[in-house]
Parts: C-alpha cells; structure tokens; sequence
C-alpha cells in the first residue's frame, strides 16, 4: 500500500513543483512578499484540510467546517463587540468550536446518522446562527497587538507565523495518522467499521473525538481568519469547505475512507496555493480557475481507478463491489489484500 | 499607466458599466487599464486581488470595496508601494484610501427628486412617495431630504400625504402603488427613489386608466423604464451615470499615481470630458447631479 500511496505523492510533487518553477515565470511570483501572501492566503484552507483528512480516513465526511469557522468568527466579533478582552475571546471561541463539533459527533456517532447528511445540515445551521448573532454587520478594530500574528511574515524571511501554526497542526496531525496506534486504527475503521470494532477498536469513541478536533481547528482557523481581515462576519470563509474538500481529495485520500497521508494533502494544499496565486498573477479569470481547479481534482480521483485494474488483474473492482463491501463492513480482506498487491 | 478596477463581483452589471467608463477613461490617457474581481461579493475575496495587483505593480487600484475593513490592510500595504487607491460605489475605511468617489449626494438626489415632480406636476397637488424598505437608510436620507425642500415656500401647494414601503419587491411595490393610487383619489404623483418600486409603479400605471395622469418619477435605470417613457407613462426620472461614475475615478486615479494631486482637500484635477472637480471633505469627489432620462435622451443610454 505504501508504494502506492508514494506513487501518488510522487505525482503530486512533481505538480507541486511544476506549479511553482512555472510561476517564476510571472512577474511578481518569486518574491518574499508575494511566497508569504500564498502561504498565508491558504492557510485556514489547510487547518481545515488538516481537520477533514482524519475524518475522511474512517470513511465519514464533516462539510459543517467552514460554517463552523464562520459562526466562531462572528462569535468573536460579538464577544469583542459587548467589550470582552480578546485573552478572553480565545478560549470561549475555540470551546465553542468544539461543542459545534460535538453536535456533529452525537448526531453522526450516537445516532450513527450518515455524516453527509448531518454535515450538510449543520453547514447551514451553524452559517445561519453566525447570522443570528451578526446579521449582515461586521465587527472590526481588533487589537493590534494580536493582528501581526494573523498578517505578518517572521522578519527576514517569507514564513508567515500563521504558516507556523498550520506547520505544527500538520505535524501533530502527521503523527497522529503515521505514528500512533489510533493513526492505525483510523485506516482500519475506514476499511470496515464492523471489522475494526471486532478488533477491538474503539470505533465511536474514536470518531467522535475526530469531530471534536475539527470544531476546535476550525474555530482555530476563525481566529487567524478574523484577525487577518480584521473583520468578524457571519459570511466568513463561505465556501471554503469545498476548498478543503478538494484539498484532501487531490492529496490523494480516498473519499470512502482508508487511505491517505498527510504528505499528500500537504503537497496538494501547496500546489493549489502556488497554482491559485499563479492564475491570479497571469490575470486568469475566477471562473478558469474553477475549471482548471475542477479537472484536477477530477483527475485526481480518476487517476487511481484508471490505473488500479492493470496491477490487480485478479480482483474485479467494479463499483458495485467495493459497495459491497463498504456496506456489509466485514470483507475488507480482500481490499486490504488487494492493496497490498500494489506495493 | 497601468491602472486596475476591481468591482465588488465580477459579474455585477452596475459595476461592470462603471469599470467599462473607468477604462475607458485611462485608455484615453494612453495607460492601459483593465477589470479583474472575484465572482463572489464575499468580504475578503477581493484581497487576493489586491495582493495579485501590488505583485503586478499596477499604478493604481480603483475598488467597490466589499467589506471596508476587510479590504483594509491590503489596499494599506499597496499605498505603502507607491500604488495609488480610490474607492467608489462602497468606499473602503478613510485611511486605507486617497480618493473616494461618490456618485452623487444625498442632499443632490433627494432635492433634484422634489423638483422634477414638481415640474411634472405644475407645482400643486398631492403627493406620494414609494420606498424600498422602512429602514433601508439610502432611502430615509433622501427622504429626509424631499421633506426638507418640500418646506421650500415655491412648494406650497405640493402636499406629501404618504410614504409606502414596497421592500424592494417587485410584487408589494405593485400593489402599494395600486393601493396609493385607490386610497387616494386625486393623487397628482408618485416619487420612489428605488429602481425595484419605481419599475413596478410603472407597470402598474401604464395599464391603469391613471396613465399619463399620475405623474411617475425617481431612481430607475434607462433599460428598465425605457418602455414607459416610450408609452408615456413616465416622464422624466434620473439616476446617476455609471459610465460617467468609472470615468472620473479613472481619471482621479491617474491624476494621484501621476502626482498631480495627493487625495488633499481643495486639490483640482481635469476629468477629461466631465470637467474639472475639486476634491471635497475626507478625500470626497462628488460626481454631480443625477442624469435626468426623458423620451429624448433614453435611447443614449444602455445599462
């Protein structure tokens, strides 16, 4: 399996690159302030990315995250409008995230409800409390001590602080997934629930407490948001689940959970970002780089199916199958052995 | 010259005439001038644009800000370059720009709305008004203003009897006016100052045997009211230029990155065919009177 997870890691590098040695051939790219943008530009993008990949590896979905970003951030703008010292704010918003995310877990978890549909749900819920909380008004003036944290590159060099703070969010994350055993049962249980559980894993109790970090992250990611515009507002990040979506997808985790690393949706995160600041500079139209962002993401998708069937003669991979075996939960073996066929 | 015009959302129609005149305006001036925005009004989208423009060290930024704070430390950190930033249609915060542009004044528009329906009307009668919402505050100020002019002594015989809210819907704005016109009997005009109500009045009318009786006037666009103008329904009303919106902060934008003027008050500049302006309180440029449409200038006019 891990040889072909690099196959596509390798892939994604080489993209990765490409983007970035192709954009030095635009006016204005390859410079200090212009590196520091794209990286800060995308990093609540990536801290959600960092929060959906765990969830997609057990095979379940939260598409509430950039609501969730948005209802801290206009919780933050209330909070600091009745007069709250943002020291204060801090923890409030980031508990409150959390507690958004636990609606997500007992809804997905406890009533075991598919975790599209709830998230689908809580995406316009919790967008629309933002708006009972701040209606169209936005709130500004946050101090400006904390702002540089939000906007500022480290001096002397391109590396904003918030890229920082997405860095070691990408490393804990990377260890958690890689490193520990509840990385290892998170690939498990997006095997086949049922399988995992009978090995012993705690299933529900580790998929409810991936929801819990995703509020949390993204709450986090409201907070740098916030600060970096200096605007609290309810319609915050709109649309930026589908970022962070495509983001993890092109990174090569795969939507029915069960593969994926951290790697990949690192390089793919930086690839969008490179690409994104690219097509901007070249003056390409908002709706090119929808199209060009779709296709790659359609590739990225496609690539894996397209070339799975010629290294696994032997096993039929119709869809219907793998359906098969993701609804009944108990013939992962034969996906595991299939993978491992790969490497 | 390079200069860029940066609209709320790239497909905004309104917008898209104003940065149609703005770069019309710079190509006069040999500069090359171009319009680039983001395809959603969401608040901080227009920031990576404005990152792009300071990459591409364009010489100006004209922007419709979508959120004035959030557009703030970008259009901040452009200035810091040397890049000159005016606002116009929604300005930005003070500091985070040299020159705003605003289409016309509240006190313009509000007194300018009195004095055509008073022309209209042969200066005597009843009259009604029909506004978007109750609280909607463009409205309530320009309201605030017809009053005002209506205590003018050559309008003593002009009686305002009711202000309607139509919301800014198409449907309640129709019945409103066909209420005001059955609740009151001689009822010599209607003013709304809002494109949605004053479009729906006027459809009610030109079917209504009050055709050409009642007299129409406000705030609409050319393409939406040319047919009751054509039919007689509707004499005269107005609305700013846009075309004429974008061309003077072409202009005001070039005259800043060119250093003819610095965004001061009291400082002149020429804004080609529209003449000269003078820049007003708080880096203000008013850019005049509202257009007046009528059946001889409508056909001018495609927005």
């Amino acid at each position: 399996m891990l040889g072909r997870l690099l196959r596509w890691e390798s892939v994604l590098i080489v993209l990765c690159v490409a983007v970035f040695v192709a954009g030095s051939a635009s006016d204005g790219f390859a410079e200090q302030g212009n590196i520091s943008f794209l990286l800060l530009d995308y990093s609540e993008v990536a801290l959600l990315a960092f929060a959906l990949l765990p969830i997609v590896l057990t095979g379940e979905i939260d598409l509430s995250v950039a609501s969730t970003l948005g209802f801290c951030s206009a919780l933050t703008g209330t909070l600091w409008d009745a007069g709250m010292s943002f020291e204060t704010i801090v923890p409030i918003v980031i508990l409150a995230g959390i507690l958004l995310g636990a609606v997500n877990a007992v809804l997905v978890v406890l009533f075991g409800l598919p975790s599209l549909a709830v998230t689908i749900g809580t995406l316009g819920l919790y967008r629309g409390l933002a708006y009972v909380l701040l209606g169209d008004r936005a709130v500004t003036g946050f101090p400006e001590n904390y702002r540089p944290l939000a906007t500022d590159a480290i001096p002397g060099t391109f590396l904003p602080y918030a890229t920082i703070l997405v860095l070691v969010v990408g490393a804990l994350i990377a260890v958690l997934v890689h490193v520990t055993t509840i990385g290892r049962s998170l690939y498990a249980i997006g095997l086949g629930a049922q399988t995992a559980r009978f090995s012993g894993i705690r299933v529900n109790r580790i998929k409810f407490s991936l929801y819990l970090l995703s509020g949390g992250l993204a709450a986090i990611a409201s907070l740098i948001y916030t600060l970096r515009y200096n605007s609290a507002r309810a319609d915050n990040a709109n649309g930026m689940e589908l970022v962070a979506v495509a983001a993890v997808l092109l990174g090569g985790v795969s939507i029915f959970g069960g593969r994926g690393t951290v790697l990949g949706v690192a390089t793919a995160l930086l690839a969008m970002a490179g690409l994104r600041n690219v097509l901007f500079l070249d003056d390409v139209s908002n709706e090119i780089q929808n199209v060009i962002t779709g296709l790659l993401l359609i590739l990225s998708v496609l690539v894996p199916v397209v070339f799975k069937p010629r290294r696994t003669k032997d096993v039929p991979l119709e869809p219907s199958v793998v359906d098969t075996e993701r609804r009944t939960g108990a013939d992962t073996g034969s996906r595991l052995r299939r993978d491992h066929q790969g490497v | 010259m390079k200069i860029a015009f940066l609209p709320k959302e790239i497909d905004n129609p309104y917008e898209v005439l104003v940065d149609k005149g703005g770069v019309n305006a710079v190509t006069e001036l040999k500069g090359t001038g171009k319009e680039v925005g983001p395809s959603d009004a969401s608040a901080s989208s227009q920031v990576s644009y404005i990152n792009t423009l300071i990459q591409q060290k364009q010489d100006a930024i004209v922007i419709a800000a979508n959120d004035p704070n959030a557009v703030a430390p970008a259009l901040k950190d452009a200035m810091s370059k040397g890049i000159a930033v005016v606002t116009y249609d929604s300005d930005a915060a003070p500091d985070a720009r040299q020159i705003f542009v605003n289409q016309a004044n509240s006190e313009e528009i509000g007194r300018s709305e009195v004095k055509m329906m008073a022309e209209q009307i042969g200066g005597s009668g009843k009259i009604a008004i029909l506004s978007a919402t109750p609280n909607a505050t463009n409205q309530n100020t320009w309201i605030d203003f017809m009053k005002d002019e209506l205590k003018k002594p050559e309008y003593k015989n002009i009686e305002l009897v009711k202000v309607a809210y139509g919301d800014d819907d198409d449907q309640k704005s129709f019945q409103e006016a066909q209420g005001l016109l059955q609740s009151i009997p001689d009822l010599k005009g209607i003013i709304s100052p809002t494109t949605v109500g004053i479009s729906a009045a006027a459809r009610y009318l030109s079917s209504s045997p009050y055709k050409g009786q009642v007299k129409l006037t406000g705030l609409g666009t050319p393409n939406q009211m040319r047919e009751f103008v054509k039919d007689g329904t509707v004499t005269e009303f107005a609305l700013w230029d846009p075309v004429n919106l974008g061309y003077l902060a072409g202009y005001a934008a070039a005259a800043l990155a060119s250093g003819q003027i610095s965004g001061e008050k009291g400082e002149k500049f020429t804004a080609g065919k529209l003449g000269e302006y003078t820049i007003g309180d708080k880096g203000e440029i008013i850019l005049g009177p509202p257009t007046k449409f009528n059946k001889d200038n409508i056909d001018d006019y495609d927005f």
